[in-house]
């Protein structure tokens, strides 16, 4: 039956194709067009998204989970901010988490989510993101959905050409957007010019945990490097990262930094480089930055500060660095699903760049130059210029393909996605967006296997798209149906923060390996109890350690007395549910901290310094049971030098 | 034992497909259940967990001595309550039981048309809250009584080492992931 309503469907869209004149995008309805949308998207209760897309929070520093076509927003992910909904950042487990060389930072701006590849296809272990401002590369399990990893990328500022991974996931890499003085040090702004360093930053993954680890550092002349791509396929082993303010400014950048016609996508070799830096090549620096990482069997993240770190001078390697002239400040810098198209989209140009791999190769073997940059050899313009779409827009950003030999780059002036074809560079559709649109995501559009059905459009200005809500709206995204020749758009949905990129995968990939729950015998966390029984609490001093216990519905113990004003009480909460989708939460009045959510089999710590004598309650914030409102419990605080004695207790007995 | 949970599970399904007689469109995750659209509102008790510990359900389908009692569970439609977030305490009467009560009341309870007295009797044995045998114990010392699901309140009685409620022994416990099974053996009625 349901073949026939998509026969009838196909049917009615043929018909109402037939008849239409060009209306797709207005926004009344269309009697059998709008249903026949309504019904690709709409994805009946109880049955599930096609798709996962990974939607980056912008300025909430976090990464928001929708589904694919429904638009539902299914979870957010805390990455770079501190997040009282789990208590992450603001447990004693998770708080190392955000810990830099510049101290406990809350919060951060999380730009560009990208999902672990092998063979340069999407494999679903891990997804990486970058934190802006006080640079930062995160890694979270897409087993979990949890953050695990946080490193800091030193100098680095503005940490925004990142987090891109090679095809096997041997390299996240970082480059930074402000170039600045490496080390820093005390010095003039107006020396900037030849001084300021740019360092892109190419991170080791180990393949077994994930874990990161800065295997060196390119110190690039000083320009800002934007954004970037790994080579696939043949351009495997290279590196693409685009770059403006060539000129070299350090004010009014709008103006200064859009003087020179062309600046360059900088093209790096890093296998040629990792052989040099296997081989004893590189210069150990002085550096602080901090390494985060989250163990799920303590479930406790520890941080360690680093002190060194491996930097390579470009003129120390010859024939691995080369940079290909792009008009004209260019923004995006993608790689279709080949390798060897080189996109570069100038943000102040009306066309858009296509370099091509082999043409660079030829170029680079016959010395074909024209001068260079700080040693750095430029191409020819001409001898590495594959193409130029004419697209007709303005503003044109980004670039994500479909796998079928089809690019399709947003356009930020214009607000519109154009459809081009690559080889041909010919437009074959464009599509507006609701308003200024930025990234655009196709899951798996940034390999070598696109799973493109849909094209998600991430906008910067959402205006009258939704119900108003004073003067901020959530962002705007849009998603087309690109199976067609033409797009189609489908559907609209508000974002939560900014939506700056984001990365997608087929729902499979990741659905099986979504974790239920955390075995309770497999609880390494060293204030975990293995049941009930061992609840307790112990004064070490001003400290106290309250081994607590959840379980449906009820706290062990529950009456606690003995604790002084002064006192550093720890809860440390062992959740000892093994039921998928059951956290207890805990919160104490006063305590200026958030609340926590422990997960099944979990064990999770909350600090509360006491500063007031009396009986204060604590309870459940997670709507666990039936008898949820009765989960809760009492600690009477006692003046700093009474002598009452330490008890803890269940329904009035010992535990 | 998990693989016979599930298969069991989806015998279920399949039972409660066969039984229902009140057709009604309901979405569900489960593939088994998603072409299950002539079934009765099965809930939670559809969703398929091979990793959590398991529920009161799916731990009295897996216990043979408690085939009576699952069928009449499955009669009452009222699965989805024993696999709820509860947390539910269930005395579990042995087939045995059931095979006391007087000539015919099982089969008379078993028709569709008694399907409300046959909840009732069976949410008889449930009680909020999860109560392990310690818990039971410390109620007699208190001198509570349980408050069973339907109202009732039942007295729980220690003699040496055994524990009944409302004059039914219990003899094994179960715990389950949203509560805690006790074997009786006898039904518990008014």
């Amino acid at each position: 039956m349901k073949t026939n309503i998509i026969k009838n469907t196909l049917f009615i869209s043929a018909l109402a194709f037939l008849f239409s004149c060009g209306q797709a995008g207005d926004r009344g309805g269309n009697g059998a067009l709008s249903s026949n949308i309504a019904e690709k998207v709409y994805v009946a209760p109880g049955e599930r998204d096609e798709q996962y897309a990974f939607l980056s929070g912008g300025y909430s520093g976090n990464l928001t989970v929708y589904g694919l076509p429904s638009g539902r927003l299914f979870k957010e992910i805390p990455v770079f901010s501190q997040f009282p909904t789990s208590g992450y950042g603001y447990s004693e487990e998770t708080k190392p988490m955000l810990n830099t060389s510049f101290g406990f930072i809350p919060w951060d701006d999380l730009h560009h989510p990208d999902i672990s590849q092998t063979n340069g296809e999407l494999d679903g272990r891990w997804i990486f993101a970058n934190g802006n401002n006080t640079p930062r590369i995160a890694r979270i399990s897409l087993t979990t959905f949890e953050t695990e990893e946080i490193i800091e990328v030193p100098n680095s500022a503005g940490n925004h050409s990142s987090s891109f991974i090679t095809e096997n996931t041997e390299y996240v890499v970082a480059g930074t957007r402000f170039s600045v003085p490496v080390p820093q040090k005390d010095m003039p702004i107006s020396e900037y010019k030849a001084n300021f360093k740019g360092a892109l930053t190419f991170i080791a993954v180990d393949q077994e945990h994930g874990h990161l680890d800065i295997k060196f550092q390119l110190l690039m002349p000083g320009f800002n490097y934007d954004l970037s791509h790994p080579g696939r396929g043949k351009s495997h082993g290279w590196f693409f990262f685009s770059t403006y303010n060539t000129e070299e400014a350090n004010s009014l950048l709008e103006v200064n930094a859009s003087q020179n016609d062309k600046d360059f996508i900088a093209a790096i070799n890093w296998k040629k480089i990792e052989e040099y830096v296997n081989n004893g090549g590189g210069t150990k620096m002085p550096a602080k930055y901090a390494h985060n990482v989250y163990d799920e069997s303590t479930h406790t993240a520890t941080s360690t500060m680093k002190n060194e770190v491996l930097t390579v001078n470009p003129a120390d390697v010859p024939g691995a660095i080369y940079f290909l002239p792009t008009p004209k400040s260019p923004h995006g810098c993608d790689v279709d699903p080949s390798g060897q198209y080189i996109i570069g989209s100038g943000k102040l140009s009306a066309n858009i760049t296509v370099h091509s791999f082999d043409k660079m190769l030829a170029a680079i073997d016959a010395e074909k130059f024209d001068g260079d940059a700080y040693g750095i050899p430029i191409i020819n313009y001409d001898d590495v210029l594959a193409g130029s779409v004419q697209s007709g827009g303005l503003g044109p950003l980004h670039t994500e393909f479909d796998g079928k030999g089809n690019a399709y780059t947003t356009f930020f002036i214009s607000s519109e996605v154009v459809k081009w074809k690559l080889g041909t560079w010919e437009v074959v559709d464009r599509k507006p967006t609701y308003y200024s649109v930025g990234h655009l995501m196709i899951p798996g559009g940034n390999s070598r296997k696109p799973h493109g059905k849909y094209l998600v459009a991430m906008n910067k200005i959402t205006k009258d798209r939704y119900l108003p809500t004073g003067p901020e709206m959530e962002h705007s995204a849009q998603i087309y149906d690109i199976s067609g020749e033409k797009m189609e758009l489908l559907y609209d949905f508000p974002t939560h923060g900014e939506p700056h990129y984001a990365a997608g995968c087929d729902a499979d990939l990741l659905v099986n390996n979504s974790k239920k729950i955390y075995r309770i015998d497999e609880n390494n966390h060293p204030y975990a109890i293995k049941s009930p029984a061992e609840a307790r609490v112990e004064r070490d001093g001003k400290e106290v350690h309250i081994y607590m216990s959840t379980i449906r519905s009820h706290f062990t113990p529950d009456n606690i007395e003995g604790i002084k004003v002064g006192d550093k009480v720890y809860f440390h909460i062992t959740n000892h549910e093994q039921d998928f989708d059951v956290p207890h939460g805990f919160s104490m009045i006063g305590q200026r901290t958030s609340e926590i959510l422990v997960m099944p089999g979990q064990t999770k710590t909350s600090l509360w310094e006491p500063e007031r004598v009396g009986v204060w309650p604590f309870y459940c914030t997670d709507f666990c049971s039936a008898l949820h409102q009765e989960m809760q419990g009492y600690i009477r605080v006692s003046p700093a030098n009474s002598n009452i004695e330490l008890s803890y207790t269940l329904d009035g007995d010992d535990i | 034992m998990k693989v016979k949970i599930l298969n069991s599970l989806t015998l279920l399904v399949l039972c409660a497909l066969i039984w229902s007689c009140n057709p009604q469109k309901e979405g569900d995750s489960s593939s088994e259940a998603s072409t299950g659209t002539d079934s009765h509102p099965m809930g939670q008790a559809s969703v398929v967990d091979e990793v959590s510990d398991p529920n009161i359900l799916q731990v009295a389908i897996s216990s043979e001595p408690h085939s009576t009692l699952v069928a009449g569970v499955q009669a009452a439609e009222i699965e989805h309550v024993l696999v709820n977030a509860g947390p539910l305490t269930v005395f579990a009467p042995v087939n045995a039981a059931f095979d006391a009560l007087p000539e015919g009341t099982l089969e008379n309870l078993l028709k569709p048309e008694n399907k409300e007295d046959l909840a009732t009797i069976i949410t008889r044995h449930a009680a909020p809250g999860s109560y392990d045998i310690d818990a039971l114990k410390r109620e007699a010392k208190k001198g509570r009584k349980l408050y069973m699901a339907t109202g009732d309140y039942l007295e729980v009685t220690v003699d040496g080492d055994d524990v009944s409620v409302g004059g039914a022994k219990i003899v094994g416990t179960v715990a389950a992931s949203n509560g805690i099974i006790h074997v009786i053996e006898k039904v518990i009625l008014p």
